[in-house]
């Protein structure tokens, strides 16, 4: 099974150490989990479907408005996909522009799967849009997003 | 140069220290709430659903827990055939032997000990919240009904008094809040009135199921005050105070919160 | 010992699409907390589930840290005959964790 999961990630704590420069030695020190950008979510889609065009639609995605705590945030991907050998939803995959890593999961679906539906619970670390990628059958790439609020709980315990 | 007698000065200083609670601050009984009611829609959904809900693999846990015998030890179904529905919602009780009131974890490391032979287990650990989760969710839907008379009476007097005493760096009470301030927002969130019938509870901030003494010692942090050690007698007295403040209200264990 | 919890309907009609849901106990450790000493706590995850119909991968998933404690999941598969539905996950170590349920197709 290809590992896809591990290079995205150390790619970008090597980059934010050259950026950093100087500072890179208080960084070695006490690492920080230094947050991606959407530079980060570019690269992550990059390494996952080359330069294929990413065109917008056939995505739904759902997030809380405001979540409630952003330990857990209840998540839902919709593909508009009649879901038959012809025509399916290969992937999906999720990219956050606002987490230390950009990528979320990545969901192996195909034509057994019925509806390219997909409920699970993630973790953001702020405000930010959660985009997902669905590849399809053919090879042609649609995209969604969903905005959501993380806010601040009431009594931090520290 | 006249003198006050220091016996007045000791008088007026024990009553600007010691709480004495006003009945028209207590919470209305007509005005109760659960802590169900102040989530977000998304949050009760997660509740709502015991296969979304992790609290139940807990519950899953505990009922594997009640139902087997450890090392020649009974077990608790052995005496408890039919199960224990609704006795959650009656505690903290007095237990009769000892005299002492227990809350449910008491009360389970009670039993181990006095008739399984077995040793108490420690807060937090895996098996005591599998327990009392199991224990807590066999009275979900049932109403708290504790008894504050009696040998009781004095328990319920301590946990009424920590309850309405300020402390903590932040100087406040658990009253100001949950009694005068619920509804009100704190930051991002909606302050609840604070009730424990939720409890053993998932809360998303531990991304983990937990006890109400964890959530009371999070209160404590939380107006920085130093919190007490698990299962502090201040605090099974508070879980006693809680209970009989929620009288009437449906348990919910495991509820999710945040 | 993680508890798991499946929801997985008894019967389907040939054809039908059925919803799945599977919860599994695991703390997902997400390697960007600290201790009460201020220690790194090191990345503990699952990072990989697959649902097995007859054997047959039907859907399966790559987590990352970004997935919450509990993992939990709700898909969708198509009751093609009657069998075994097989629930598995994997961790960053290897260590592996299953549960199956049975289905019936009329």
């Amino acid at each position: 099974m290809p590992d896809h999961r591990a290079q995205p990630e150390t790619i970008f704590s090597r980059r934010a150490l050259i950026r950093l420069g100087a500072g890179s030695m208080l960084i070695a020190a006490t690492p920080l989990p230094a947050f991606a950008t959407p530079d980060d979510v570019k690269a992550a889609q990059q390494e996952l479907f080359g330069s294929r065009v990413i065109r917008e639609g056939r995505v739904t995605l759902k997030l809380p408005a405001i979540a409630e705590n952003g330990y857990s945030v209840p998540f839902s991907v919709e593909v508009d996909s009649t879901m038959t050998a012809d025509d399916h939803v290969r992937q999906i995959a999720i990219f956050s522009p606002r987490n230390p890593i950009a990528n979320v999961a990545l969901f192996q679906l195909g034509p057994r799967a019925g509806r390219a539906a997909v409920a699970t619970r993630i973790r953001l670390g702020g405000t930010q849009a959660v985009q997902a990628v669905a590849e399809m059958n053919d090879g042609s790439l649609w995209s969604g997003s969903a905005q959501t609020v993380v806010t601040l709980a009431a009594c931090v315990v520290l | 140069m006249k003198r006050r007698s220091p016996a007045l000065a000791i008088a007026a200083l024990l009553a600007a220290c010691t709480p004495s609670p006003t009945t028209d601050a207590d919470l209305p009984a007509a005005d109760i709430q659960s802590g169900y009611a102040f989530l977000t829609a998304e949050t009760q959904a997660m509740q709502n659903d015991s296969f979304a809900n992790p609290g139940f693999l807990w519950v899953d846990l505990g009922s594997d827990l009640f139902e087997s015998a450890a090392d020649g030890a009974p077990s608790c179904v052995s005496c408890h055939s039919e199960g224990l529905a609704g006795v959650a919602a009656t505690y903290p009780a007095i237990d009769e032997a000892s005299g002492d009131l227990l809350n449910v974890e008491g009360r389970i490391n009670r039993c181990r000990i006095r008739h399984q032979n077995l040793p108490a287990l420690a807060y937090e650990g895996g098996e005591l919240l599998a327990l009392t989760a199991f224990i807590a969710n066999q009275s979900a839907g049932t109403p708290i009904s504790v008894s504050t008379t009696g040998a009781s009476a004095s328990h319920y007097r301590n946990g009424r008094d920590y309850f309405y005493t300020r402390r903590g760096q932040f100087n406040l009470s658990c009253h100001q809040c949950h009694d005068q301030n619920w509804g009100k927002r704190l930051r991002g969130d909606t302050i609840s009135q604070g009730h424990g019938n939720g409890f053993p509870a998932y809360r998303l901030e531990w991304q983990t199921l937990g006890s109400l003494q964890r959530r009371i010692r999070d209160c404590d942090s939380g107006v920085r005050a130093e919190p007490k050690a698990f299962g502090d007698p201040a605090y099974i007295d508070l879980e006693l105070y809680l209970s009989s403040r929620a009288s009437g209200l449906e348990m919910e264990s495991p509820a999710i919160r945040r | 010992m993680a508890s798991i919890r499946l929801s997985v309907p008894q019967t389907a009609r040939k054809g039908e699409v059925i919803e799945l849901k599977a919860l599994i106990q695991h703390p997902m450790e997400s390697g960007y907390r600290r201790g009460s000493r201020g220690e790194q706590i090191p990345r503990n995850i699952i990072t990989r589930f697959e649902c097995l119909y007859d054997g047959e991968i039907v859907f399966s998933a790559d987590f990352h840290p970004a997935i919450a404690a509990d993992p939990f999941l709700t898909f969708y598969t198509r009751a093609v005959r009657s069998g075994t539905l097989a629930f598995r996950w994997t961790d960053q170590h290897g260590e592996m964790w299953s549960d199956t349920a049975a289905l019936t197709v009329t």
